[in-house]
């Protein structure tokens, strides 16, 4: 979308620009969000290694391992002692090496970041379902989803340099799908995994378990929800930068007030 | 049809709010962590007011059968006597490595604090107690975890063989390392915690809390006390100064 002021009349005015409480929401979700994604990074690196299923510890195997710090394959253990007589048997090691765990302050930080965002994320799409903003924004239109559309979107953005935008929708299709899909996929799939890993809420609420896996699982599902929320805001930030950051800037914040 | 107004003015609605947030104040003294103005600290209180609030309580932990116990780590305190530990204590290191020698048939559970009948109870006298086997999920604040089987006497069976009186609102855990730390009482009569003496089988290893731990299903690893000497019931909350995990910058609440 070019953008030119003088061609947009009064009734295109009322949509370009962000409305008050997208602003607000927007804030409030990008900090906590950093702040999720830092936190969670410091606890990841107390144990770098993810699995599957309901159980995963340093004596079993491992989906894969992240060389993240000190505690990466730190292999500081006694000898294993089996519990049972048979060859297969489960076994128990005490740990000699003194892991590197920031967790105090991480998950405490990482809860409380928590709390701003699942009370914004319910605020924002609870208000983007009830006054259209969702469905006149950010769901792609089913004549939308064609691959020809998206390859033609996906060209235009690689043309250098990139057409200024007006701050606010109307948006692309890749935007569109993007933001439909950090809000209504990654978020809340961030959100309802970190929930299921709570030894008290998934005792309260089995059902958790059952969509989004066990202990293990939902951590693994909830590590990939974050790499794609990294991988947004990397590229949304550099869209900002690269379609004029002082006018996106001051549309999320103040909104659009210079026409 | 005229339905009067149970609230009939603002200023009536505004001092009715004041004086239940003072009320709600004058409550926070006794009955939660303290939050010593941290701001994670008051995060750590909302998380767990929120799960007392909106949890059903007494919501049993899953149990896995027995082809499920996997392998499972010792960390932490793992031999009360070694003066190499962090947590090690002189004193108490010395009289574990003595009852250890002994099979631990000297040592005794002291149970204190706001009980009508306080009393020490021996490994024997708590064997004597109905026992509850689980086989559950140990989840570690660190991102591991580990399914195990365990056999103990329930707390709430303890507790009221020593006459736990009605005011008594927390449990709190003395251990022979210098680690205590505490449950409300949600947690400590929750049916899944218990005072576990066997572990797969086999009497609980020293590297795994002997003679006795706690566990405490619906929380995190680190509430599951090991190697307990001493349990103190309370009428209000106790941080239990520099030893406790408030002070040391941890949420006293794990339940996430």
């Amino acid at each position: 979308m070019g953008y030119d002021s003088a061609k947009l009349g009064s009734r295109d005015l009322r949509h370009t620009g962000h409305t008050r409480w997208v602003r607000i929401c927007h804030w409030i979700m990008a900090v906590s969000t950093l702040t999720l994604a830092v936190s969670g990074f410091v606890i990841l690196m107390a144990h770098p290694r993810l699995y599957w299923g309901a159980v995963g510890n340093d004596l079993t195997p491992a989906l894969f391992e992240l060389p993240i710090g000190r505690n990466y394959r730190h292999g500081g253990w006694d000898p294993s002692m089996p519990f049972f007589a048979d060859a297969h048997s489960a076994v128990s090691a005490v740990r000699t090496y003194d892991i590197l765990n920031q967790n105090s302050w991480a998950r405490s930080l990482h809860f409380l970041a928590a709390w701003f965002l699942v009370v914004t994320a319910i605020v924002y799409i609870i208000s983007g379902i009830l006054t259209g903003h969702a469905r006149r924004e950010l769901v792609p239109r089913a004549r939308e989803l064609r691959p020809r559309l998206f390859w033609r979107d996906l060209v235009g953005h690689l043309r250098l340099p990139m057409q200024p935008t007006t701050g606010g929708p109307p948006y692309g299709l890749l935007q569109k799908c993007a933001y439909f899909g950090v809000v209504f996929v990654a978020l809340p799939l961030a959100i309802f995994t970190g929930l299921t890993m709570s030894p008290a809420i998934a005792a309260a609420y089995p059902v958790l378990r059952t969509v989004f896996g066990e202990t293990q699982s939902a951590r693994t599902i909830h590590f990939f929800a974050f790499a794609v929320l990294v991988v947004f805001i990397v590229v949304h930030v550099l869209m900002v930068f690269m379609t004029g950051f002082r006018r996106q800037f001051r549309a999320m914040t103040f909104g659009n007030r210079y026409e | 049809m005229n339905e009067k107004p149970l609230i009939k003015s603002r200023r009536t609605f505004i001092t009715g709010l004041a004086s239940a947030g003072g009320l709600l104040l004058a409550g926070c003294s006794r009955t939660l962590p303290p939050t010593y103005g941290n701001v994670l600290r008051m995060g750590d209180v909302l998380t767990y007011q929120a799960h007392r609030l909106l949890l059903p309580a007494r919501s049993l932990a899953k149990e896995y059968t027995h082809s499920e116990i996997s392998s499972i780590l010792a960390i932490g305190t793992t031999d009360p006597a070694d003066p190499h530990q962090p947590a090690f204590n002189a004193t108490n290191g010395a009289t574990y490595d003595r009852l250890r020698s002994g099979g631990f048939s000297d040592w005794r559970l002291s149970i204190e604090g706001r009980v009508a009948r306080p009393g020490s109870y021996s490994l024997a006298d708590l064997k004597r107690f109905p026992a509850r086997t689980q086989i559950t999920k140990h989840t570690c604040e660190e991102g591991w975890s580990a399914i195990a089987e365990w056999t103990g006497v329930p707390l709430r069976t303890v507790l009221e063989a020593a006459g736990m009186l009605p005011s008594a609102r927390f449990v709190n855990f003395y251990p022979f390392d210098d680690a205590p730390d505490g449950i409300d009482m949600l947690d400590a009569l929750h049916p899944q915690t218990i005072l576990a003496y066997g572990m797969n089988g086999h009497e609980l290893p020293v590297a795994h809390g002997a003679p006795v731990r706690v566990r405490v299903e619906t929380q995190l690893g680190y509430k599951s006390l090991k190697y307990l000497q001493r349990i103190v019931v309370a009428d209000e909350f106790d941080d239990l100064g520099k030893l406790g995990n408030l002070q040391n910058g941890w949420s006293w609440y794990a339940g996430i």
